[in-house]
């Protein structure tokens, strides 16, 4: 790979203007996917490479309602913040089942954001078919092997998985990613921060080049309400998921007041499952709810012959999970 | 290798309680400073891709995978390697325990091993079977010796509790 020039910001808005004004520069914070991606497989090369692994954008501070976590919070520091635990049991669950402790000692919330896809083919420079990758050059997932593959929001011009655990309960949640740009800052709800592939796979977030998120607000459930992560992978643990869902219900005599879900492994964003809430809300907690709820989660599902199990595994995942939210299986 | 002066780097690595000044490409990763820069070639490159935990060392006494993060990331920190593990001679309990019960096969992976499971018992993270095959996933062994890396790291932490 080409070499680059390493650069240590030394404050926020120094680190801004430079990446802003250069487009070959990139932002290096726990470096786990960016230096994958440059280091190991080629995919990407920055001619500058800016670290801000050193400024103070790491911490967490409690409000009453939400927890402010700085972008370069690591993954297993956030997993261990006892408010998590207590009112957001799923963010843990989905932080711990997301990487191994080496990784997450290394890797950053903000990071786990914009993790890149794990596609095999956008991560093999001798395929020359990757839209996400090479604009227009077509997608050799569509027609090659598939499995570790998204079917929502997919489309004969990508298939690439969001592979996050942490923002399938983030997008769940609500949480809101802030961002600071030479402009000022702005915050973006997650579920608006990611933009569906299309026909332009290589747009994957609402960030301009230069843009920088600094902290993420992460909502915590109201008390009373349960939660509950299931990821379904090839292997017990250190494993991305075939699928996965998030869910967090509000049961009151046996009726659902309030429902949240969201699906891993399946979508080319994290997937806000809007349908499958309004179907849950109002409900008897039962199974036939919850089987209604996964039905409407997985329609439009764009498939290949490599990932056309993931429909019904998908159906299965959720009501599994909303089962054992409701307390009706361990 | 093509080099150019602004692709250079001057780090300090306080490597087992000794600092060491190198003058690398901007490109070296820590895994490559330890094995090629330094000889510390105990610290092992398996997948080179952060799948494996052969390359896990301690960073800040934290357990890392050295083959994904830059050389010049680590500037000013503390690294502990397999070989800072002894003490006067005497091996590491963990290391001794190893021994004892054949945690190995071509032992390749295991100073990844070793180094994640020293972290592990900081952690606290040692306290069932359960647990410590969940805490140790990040290091995979191809020859399949988990049974008796599992009993080594359980004999280690018991003993500990005591």
């Amino acid at each position: 790979m080409p070499g680059f020039e390493y650069v240590q910001a030394e404050d926020v808005p120094g680190a801004v203007a430079i990446v802003s004004r250069d487009p070959g520069a990139s932002f290096l914070a726990g470096g786990t996917t960016l230096l994958d991606l440059m280091l190991k497989d080629g995919v990407i090369a920055p001619g500058r490479v800016v670290d801000i692994g050193r400024l103070p954008l790491r911490g967490i501070t409690r409000r009453d309602d939400f927890l402010l976590v700085g972008t370069l919070t690591t993954m297993e520091e956030l997993a261990a913040y006892p408010t998590v635990a207590e009112r957001a049991p799923f963010v843990r669950d989905a932080l711990l089942a997301g990487a191994s402790t080496q990784l997450r000692n290394m890797a950053t919330i903000g990071g786990n954001l914009l993790q890149r896809t794990r596609c095999r083919y956008f991560r093999d420079l001798a395929v020359a078919a990757c839209n996400k990758r090479t604009p227009g050059s077509g997608c050799a997932a569509v027609t090659g092997p598939a499995r570790m593959h998204a079917i929502l929001g997919a489309s004969e011009h990508c298939i690439a998985l969001h592979a996050s655990d942490l923002c399938v309960p983030l997008v769940a949640l609500d949480a809101v990613v802030y961002i600071q740009g030479v402009g000022g800052q702005r915050t973006v709800p997650l579920t608006d921060f990611y933009v569906l592939p299309s026909d332009r796979p290589e747009v994957e977030n609402v960030l301009e080049h230069g843009e920088l998120v600094t902290q993420v607000e992460i909502p915590l459930l109201p008390a009373g309400a349960r939660s509950g992560y299931l990821k379904v992978r090839d292997r017990a643990s250190y494993e991305f998921a075939l699928t996965s869902a998030a869910a967090a219900l509000m049961i009151e005599e046996g009726t659902i007041a309030m429902a949240r879900l969201a699906l891993g492994g399946v979508g080319t964003i994290p997937w806000r499952a809007r349908e499958a809430e309004a179907i849950l809300e109002g409900k008897p907690a039962n199974d036939q709810t919850f089987r209604a709820a996964a039905d409407a989660a997985i329609r439009d599902a764009f498939t290949v012959p490599g990932t056309a199990f993931k429909v019904e595994l998908a159906k299965r995942t959720i009501a599994r999970v909303l089962q054992t939210v409701a307390g009706l299986r361990s | 290798m093509r080099t150019i002066p602004s692709d250079e780097v001057t780090v300090v690595l306080h490597v087992n309680g000794r600092a060491r000044q190198l003058q690398l490409d901007s490109r070296v990763t820590l895994l490559d400073a330890l094995r090629d820069h330094l000889d510390l070639v105990g610290t092992k490159k398996g997948c080179d891709q952060g799948a494996c935990g052969a390359c896990t060392v301690l960073l800040d006494g934290k357990r890392v995978l050295s083959c994904l993060r830059l050389a010049a990331q680590c500037d000013g920190r503390e690294v502990m390697t397999i070989e800072g593990l002894a003490r006067d001679g005497r091996l590491h309990p963990l290391q001794e325990a190893f021994i004892r019960h054949d945690g190995f096969q071509c032992g390749y992976c295991t100073p990844g091993q070793i180094m994640s499971a020293v972290a592990l018992l900081e952690e606290g993270r040692a306290t069932s079977d359960e647990e410590i095959r969940e805490f140790m996933s990040g290091n995979l062994c191809r020859c399949g010796a988990y049974p008796n890396i599992a009993a080594a790291i359980r004999e280690v932490a018991a003993l500990r509790r005591k």
